[in-house]
C-alpha cells in the first residue's frame, strides 16, 4: 500500500519539463540533476515533494525524449508512483524499468494536495481527501515482473535473461 | 492472413507468427546510444553483469548531442564513452561525424532490421524499412548484452498519401499536418506505415524526415516499404548488399487508414509549445522571430540545404535574425561544401555549426534569450527545449525556415520562391 500527497500537473508534461537539455551536463551527477526535477512545470515542486508522494499528470505524460533520467529524477525526489490519464510509450517503459510504477486512471478526480492511498495489487487509488475510489489500468504481465524485481537491471541481475 | 511491415519484421526476428497485440522477444540487429543517454546506458550495462556485448560491431556510441563539448562535465561523459568503446570493442562515432540517426541511415540500418537506440528519434531509420524504435538506457543496455529485448507488436495506422506536392510544400509539411490532425498522442504505441503514390515518389531524405517525426504523434515506429528508391540509396552509400525488398501484404490488417491528398497541403508550422499545435505558415505572417535553425536529424540533409540555398541565393537574411545551419553529418557537410551550397548560405548571412544536433535540445550553441522566438526545422518545440523556458519555438520546413530568415518573421515560402 502506497500513501502520500498528490502533486498535480496538466496535460503534455514533456521530458523537457521534467529534466531539460540545458542540464545535460549534470546527467552523470544525479544528485545535482535531481534538484531540477520538473522545474519547468512547477519551480517549487522539488521543495514541496515529500518521500512517498505522487506525481499526478493529465494526458500524454512524459512525451518526448527517451532520456531515462526523466523518471529517474522523479524517483530520486522520493515519488512512489506516477498517475496520469495517459502516458507516452518510452517514458512508461523507462519508469517501470526503474521500478517506478505508472498508473493510468482518471486523474481529473484528484486535486492538488489530496492524500492518496494506492493498492498496486488491487489496482485502486483511494483519494482520502474527497473520498473518490479510482480503478487503474492494467500493466502488462512482462512489465509487472520487471516492476516486482525493482526494475529491469535488477531483473537481469537475478535472471540473466529476459522472458515473456 | 496478411501482415503489416511491422508484423513481418517482428515475426522474423522473434521466430513467431507475430500479430498486433502480441508480446514477443525479438532479436535486435543494431543498438546505439548517444552522448546524453550513453553514460547511463554504460553504467546500467556494467551494473547488470551481462559481460561481453552480443555484437560489438553492431553496437555504436555516438557523440553528437554536445559536439564539440561545451563544458568539462560533458567532456568527461565523452571520455566515458570513448573508454567503453575501447574496452568493449564497439564502434565510436566521434564529435563532428554527425547526428546518430543520420549516420545510422547512411551506414548501419538495413531493411528488415530491428534497431534499438537510446534516443526517441531512432524511428528515423524506419524510412528505409527498419523496425527502429527509441528506448531508454536500461532497455538499450539489455539489447546490447543479450542481443534481444521484448516488444509489444503495435497495431498499425496506414497513412496513404496521394497527389503531388505543390511548389513550396514538402514532406515536412505533410508530417506536421498529420500530427496536427491526429494529435501528439494520436498514435501512442502504434506503428505508422506510409504508402500511396506520393510516398512511392518520395526521396529517401523525405522519408527520413517523415519517419523521424512519427514519435511526435506518440508512435513506436514510422515505416516505409523498402523499394527501388531504398535500393538506389543503399547502393550510393556503398551498401548494395544490405538491400532487400520489404512491403506490407495487400491484405494486411490496419487499425485505421488515414488518407492525405498532398496536393491540398500548404506550408505548415507547429506553434509553441506542442508539435500538434499547427497552423498554416501564411496564417502566422507577421510573427517576429530572432533565430532560424536549419538542420537536425529531421531536416539537416543535403536536399534540405539545397532548398534553403535556393531561396537564399544572392539575398541577405534580415538584420534581426540569426540563421544557424547544422548539417546532419560530415558527409552532408562535405557535399554541401563541394557543391557550393555552404558558400551560398554563408554569403546570405548564415553561420555553420559542426555536424551534430546543434541547438535543437538546448545543450549548447544557439540557446534562446528571454521572450525570443525561433523558427526551426527540428522535430520538437516543447517549453524550454532550446535552453530557455521563456522562449518560443516554431517548427517548419527548410523552405519556410529560409523564407522566414529573409523576412525576419514567419513567412510562407511561396512568397519568395
Amino acid at each position: 500500500m502506497l500513501q502520500g500527497k498528490a502533486h498535480k500537473f496538466g496535460d503534455s508534461i514533456s521530458t523537457d519539463h521534467i529534466i531539460p537539455g540545458r542540464y545535460a551536463h549534470l546527467r552523470s551527477n544525479l544528485p545535482e540533476l535531481a534538484k531540477h526535477v520538473l522545474e519547468d512545470a512547477d519551480v517549487n515542486f522539488v521543495k514541496k515533494v515529500k518521500p512517498g508522494d505522487f506525481v499526478v499528470g493529465g494526458n500524454n505524460f512524459g512525451l518526448g525524449s527517451s532520456r531515462e533520467h526523466a523518471p529517474l529524477v522523479i524517483k530520486m525526489a522520493g515519488v512512489s508512483a506516477i498517475l496520469a490519464k495517459s502516458v507516452a510509450r518510452i517514458f512508461f517503459r523507462n519508469a517501470i524499468n526503474l521500478g517506478l510504477p505508472v498508473l493510468i486512471c482518471d486523474t481529473d478526480k484528484i486535486n492538488e494536495g489530496d492524500e492518496l492511498e494506492i493498492d498496486l495489487t488491487a489496482g485502486t487509488v483511494r483519494d482520502k481527501t474527497n473520498g473518490n475510489m479510482l480503478t487503474t489500468g492494467k500493466i502488462p504481465e512482462v512489465m509487472l515482473k520487471i516492476l516486482n524485481e525493482g526494475g529491469l537491471i535488477p531483473y537481469i541481475q537475478k535472471h540473466g535473461d529476459i522472458k515473456v | 492472413m496478411g501482415k503489416t511491415i511491422t508484423e513481418k519484421i517482428l515475426s522474423e526476428k522473434s521466430g513467431t507468427d507475430a500479430k498486433a497485440g502480441d508480446i514477443v522477444i525479438a532479436r535486435v540487429d543494431l543498438t546505439f546510444v548517444q552522448d546524453t543517454t550513453g553514460p547511463l546506458t554504460v553504467r546500467q550495462y556494467q551494473t547488470s553483469g551481462m559481460g561481453k556485448l552480443t555484437n560489438a560491431q553492431r553496437t555504436v556510441l555516438f557523440i553528437d548531442h554536445a559536439a564539440p563539448s561545451p563544458n568539462a562535465n560533458l567532456s568527461n561523459d565523452h571520455i566515458l564513452l570513448r573508454d567503453f568503446s575501447t574496452q568493449s570493442g564497439c564502434i565510436l562515432s566521434e564529435a563532428g561525424d554527425g547526428v546518430c540517426h543520420q549516420i545510422v541511415a547512411e551506414a548501419y540500418a538495413r531493411p528488415g532490421d530491428v534497431v534499438v537506440g537510446a534516443d526517441s528519434h531512432t524511428v528515423t531509420a524506419g524510412g528505409l524499412g527498419a523496425f527502429a524504435t527509441g528506448m531508454g538506457s536500461s532497455d538499450v543496455a539489455v539489447a546490447m548484452g543479450l542481443g534481444k529485448n521484448w516488444f509489444r507488436v503495435p497495431e498499425t495506422f496506414k497513412i496513404e498519401v496521394t497527389g503531388d506536392f505543390q511548389k513550396g510544400v514538402y514532406p515536412k509539411d505533410l508530417i506536421l499536418h498529420l500530427i496536427g490532425q491526429i494529435g501528439a498522442d494520436g498514435a501512442t504505441y502504434k506503428s505508422l506505415e506510409f504508402s500511396g503514390s506520393a510516398v512511392k515518389k518520395m526521396s529517401m531524405s523525405s522519408r527520413f524526415t517523415i519517419a523521424n517525426m512519427a514519435v511526435e504523434a506518440g508512435a513506436k515506429v514510422g515505416l516505409f516499404a523498402a523499394d527501388e528508391t531504398t535500393q538506389k540509396y543503399l547502393k550510393a552509400e556503398g551498401r548494395s548488399n544490405d538491400y532487400k525488398p520489404l512491403a506490407a501484404d495487400a491484405d494486411a490488417t490496419y487499425e485505421k487508414t488515414i488518407k492525405i491528398d498532398a496536393q491540398k497541403l500548404e506550408p505548415t508550422v507547429s506553434k509553441p509549445h506542442t508539435v500538434d499545435n499547427t497552423a498554416l505558415a501564411r496564417e502566422l505572417k507577421g510573427t517576429k522571430i530572432q533565430q532560424v535553425v536549419i538542420g537536425t536529424c529531421t531536416n539537416g540533409r543535403l536536399e534540405d540545404l539545397v532548398v534553403a540555398a535556393g531561396i537564399l541565393k544572392g539575398k541577405k537574411t534580415a538584420k534581426t535574425v540569426r540563421l544557424i545551419i547544422a548539417p546532419a553529418s560530415r558527409k552532408i557537410l562535405l557535399e554541401a561544401i563541394e557543391k557550393g551550397y555552404i558558400k551560398t548560405l554563408v554569403e546570405s548571412g548564415a553561420m555553420i555549426l559542426p555536424p551534430g544536433c546543434g541547438p535543437c535540445l538546448g545543450v549548447h550553441m544557439g540557446a534562446l534569450g528571454d521572450g525570443e522566438a525561433c523558427l526551426s526545422t527540428a522535430n520538437r518545440n516543447f517549453e524550454g527545449r532550446m535552453g530557455n523556458p521563456k522562449s518560443f519555438i516554431y517548427l517548419g520546413s527548410p523552405a519556410t525556415a529560409a523564407a522566414s530568415a529573409l523576412k525576419g518573421e514567419i513567412t510562407d515560402p511561396r512568397e519568395v520562391m
